[in-house]
């Protein structure tokens, strides 16, 4: 779900030895040139806001000859691989050999693009043929996307390897039995908090009302997070489409706000680094990102349950290369293939069989892979049709008030 | 040079329309025919680029603006009314306040600093005009957002300002300044401040110096030249100036984004999250339609009375 793309934050902040994640820059560029085309007189004197967008979304693309390399109409019925594939992912997701070492074994010419959020993700698939035959939507986004008629089903006969994934995996609920994904690498949303100003921290979402640490909580921006924030605490499902539950969330979450900072789920990185948030409510590799940068910074899922979100690799209604893709999938989720994954990118690997192969560094953080009571707590937040409306408008109350 | 048929067609026009100045219209008159087409031909790429990208743009956003939001974020066409009673619902009262309250305290802010900035520039500049002019607008090289960003750096608890201040024994605990009022305001103020020094300085450069003189050589003292001679003729630079700030400080987001806090929301970032977050576009075509609507009417009420001025 949320990581940033390191390029803006280099400019500020002091080290990164982590090559990790993806997402705020491009936002922001992304806002800056949306600010500077909307308002057309500023367009000539905007500067760099719109081309700073391609030059983060870089990575190693060439886009281009996505549709006419496809040799046979239906690529379902010829086994052959294409010489071509266009996989969309988030950016600074992978790992340094994981393309290349594909290429070399397959002969396929893989072409790999950026995106920094779910939402440039489905604008560009609803904008029509986007070429791509892979693409990595969280889960919510997979159900929005289904629902939308923007996917197509996976043949899992030619992803053998998909019983390599842990059972939760290939039961979720947002796509049962895999039909349309294959998990990519998951992670939760709880609170990162800095373990010297916070002396008094116990792993519970109270923390986050606690009026001691006024002007130094931040919550997430995205709706769907904040009031599961609130319904976690309540003890209600998160998913609940009961008004009167939602309606006492609403209370709960405009009582927090005098004790907040801000809601950011880009910023919140840098200021738990610079010790100018102390409870923060973020993405796991949001805050691992900080942790490396701080070590007085440290992560944790609240006893109460929290949020557990997965990024899947799906096939675009109208992908190219199908089977191609497929394979790819299956070589994804290779034991060996998954780890170096999860070793360079610090988020978890939905791949049992990689387990193993994981560093022990990575693998006894209970942040990064939780207990299996832990496990039991975490919910995923599910796309609710209609219902999202009842959530849009309380957080409109939140927002107003 | 003018053939004839021209020059009757542009009496005509005079004598039909005796209010136009004469020079208006034959000029209009003078479009007439051959050059008429010419002009024509001149103006499409402009025309085309207009109606592709303001006209048709617009159309589609005030069609959405009736529909309503799909189960799935989707735009379901129709025409129904409740997005703008939604819009004019008391919730966002507040909010829209708040975005015009901003929007004009950093306008008065800017003028407030741009124009003596600008005069001094226009008068005194001699040589270095040119240079004075490009270390205005130096800034505009770097992206907005990363200018908005460095203010964060400067703001923040450990940062630049608070670190000075605690180190040279001013204050014991850092100041609170980021993710405040004064930070989103100091923002705006910051990024708009060229607009407003641009037009204030090219109306103030081209105005005749000889007048400043003659009102002084008739008595009057810097002050009152300043405000009855100097102040007036820029009014043109000073209404432009504060459209080209308020306008788009109104409906900024990215400010109150980075730089505010939970309470300085503004109605650009209500705007924005119907689009990301909510992904209810037609409630958000909605708004800024709306939006457009309300800064219409200001702007007429201030260019009628402040512009009827500057043209009479």
């Amino acid at each position: 779900m949320a990581k940033i793309d390191k390029d803006l934050r280099l400019l500020f902040v002091q080290e990164a030895e982590r090559p990790l994640t993806r997402r705020m820059f491009l936002r922001r560029a992304g806002a800056a040139g949306l600010l500077v085309a909307g308002s057309g007189w500023l367009a000539a004197c905007g500067g760099g806001g719109g081309d700073t967008t391609s030059t983060s979304t870089g990575g190693s693309s060439t886009t281009g000859g996505a549709g006419p390399t496809t040799t046979a109409a239906g690529p379902t019925t010829t086994r052959a691989l294409d010489k071509q594939l266009n996989f969309y992912n988030w950016s600074d997701y992978i790992a340094e050999d994981t393309i290349p070492n594909f290429e070399k074994e397959f002969g396929v010419k893989v072409t790999y693009d950026n995106y920094s959020s779910n939402d440039t993700l489905l604008a560009k698939l609803q904008s029509g043929a986007s070429g791509y035959d892979i693409i990595v939507p969280s889960d919510y986004m997979v159900t929005t996307m289904l629902g939308l008629g923007l996917l197509q089903q996976i043949d899992l006969a030619n992803i053998p390897n998909v019983k390599n994934l842990y059972p939760r995996f290939r039961e979720e609920p947002f796509d049962p039995g895999n039909k349309y994904s294959i998990p990519w690498q998951w992670g939760t949303t709880g609170i990162g908090y800095n373990t010297e100003k916070v002396p008094d921290f116990k792993p519970s979402w109270d923390m986050m009302w606690d009026a001691k640490y006024k002007g130094h909580i931040t919550m997430l921006t995205e709706i769907r997070d904040i009031f599961a924030v609130a319904l976690f605490r309540m003890g209600e499902d998160i998913n609940t489409t009961d008004p009167a539950k939602i309606d006492k969330a609403k209370q709960m979450l405009i009582e927090q706000k005098s004790l907040l900072k801000h809601y950011t789920s880009d910023t919140y990185i840098d200021e738990l680094a610079s010790n100018d948030s102390w409870l923060s409510h973020g993405y796991s590799g949001d805050v691992f990102q900080a942790i490396g940068e701080n070590d007085k910074v440290a992560y944790a899922i609240p006893d109460e349950g929290a949020v557990i979100w997965v990024d899947s690799m799906c096939v675009p209604k109208d992908a190219p290369h199908k089977y191609t893709a497929e394979v790819f999938m299956d070589y994804i989720l290779r034991p060996d293939v998954g780890a170096a994954i999860s070793n360079y990118v610090s988020y978890a690997s939905p791949n049992q069989a990689a387990e193993s192969l994981v560093s022990q560094e990575i693998r006894n953080d209970p942040g990064i892979y939780p207990s299996a009571e832990v496990s039991q707590r975490l919910q995923y937040i599910k796309e609710l049709g209609d219902a999202t409306q009842l959530y849009n408008a309380a957080y409109e109350e939140v927002k107003a008030a | 040079m003018i053939q004839k048929g021209e020059d009757l067609l542009s009496g005509g026009a005079a004598a039909s329309a005796p209010a136009e100045p004469g020079l208006v219209g034959r000029g209009l008159a003078r479009l007439r025919g051959r050059r008429f087409l010419v002009a024509n031909i001149l103006l499409a790429p402009t025309t085309m680029w207009l109606v592709l990208f303001m006209v048709l743009p617009l159309l589609v956003v005030l069609v959405y603006s009736f529909g309503s939001r799909g189960a799935f974020g989707d735009v379901v066409l129709g025409f129904s009314l409740h997005n703008y009673a939604k819009v004019f619902s008391p919730l966002w009262f507040p909010i829209i306040l708040r975005s015009f309250g901003f929007a004009a305290v950093a306008t008065l802010l800017t003028l407030a600093m741009g124009y003596p900035l600008a005069y001094f520039i226009a008068m005194y500049g001699g040589r270095r005009k040119s240079l004075y002019l490009i270390l205005i607008m130096l800034p505009f090289w770097t992206s907005y957002l990363i200018r908005t960003y460095s203010w964060i750096v400067i703001l923040r608890s450990q940062g630049v300002v608070n670190t000075v201040l605690t180190s040279l024994g001013v204050i014991n605990d850092p100041l609170n300044l980021l993710n405040t009022r004064f930070s989103v305001i100091l923002g705006l103020t910051y990024g708009f401040l060229p607009f407003m020094t641009l037009p204030l300085y090219a109306s103030l450069e081209k105005l005749d110096k000889s007048l400043i003189e003659a009102a002084q050589d008739l008595g009057a003292s810097r002050l009152w030249t300043l405000l009855t001679v100097t102040v007036p003729l820029s009014l043109p630079g000073i209404v432009a100036g504060t459209l080209l700030v308020f306008i788009p400080a109104v409906g900024d987001f990215v400010t109150p984004d980075l730089l505010g806090g939970p309470d300085q929301t503004m109605i650009g970032n209500v705007i924005q999250s119907q689009f990301l977050s909510t992904r209810d576009w037609a409630y958000g075509s909605a708004l800024s339609f709306s939006l457009m609507a309300i800064l219409l009417v200001a702007i007429l009420l201030y260019v009628r009375k402040v512009g009827a001025e500057e043209l009479g």
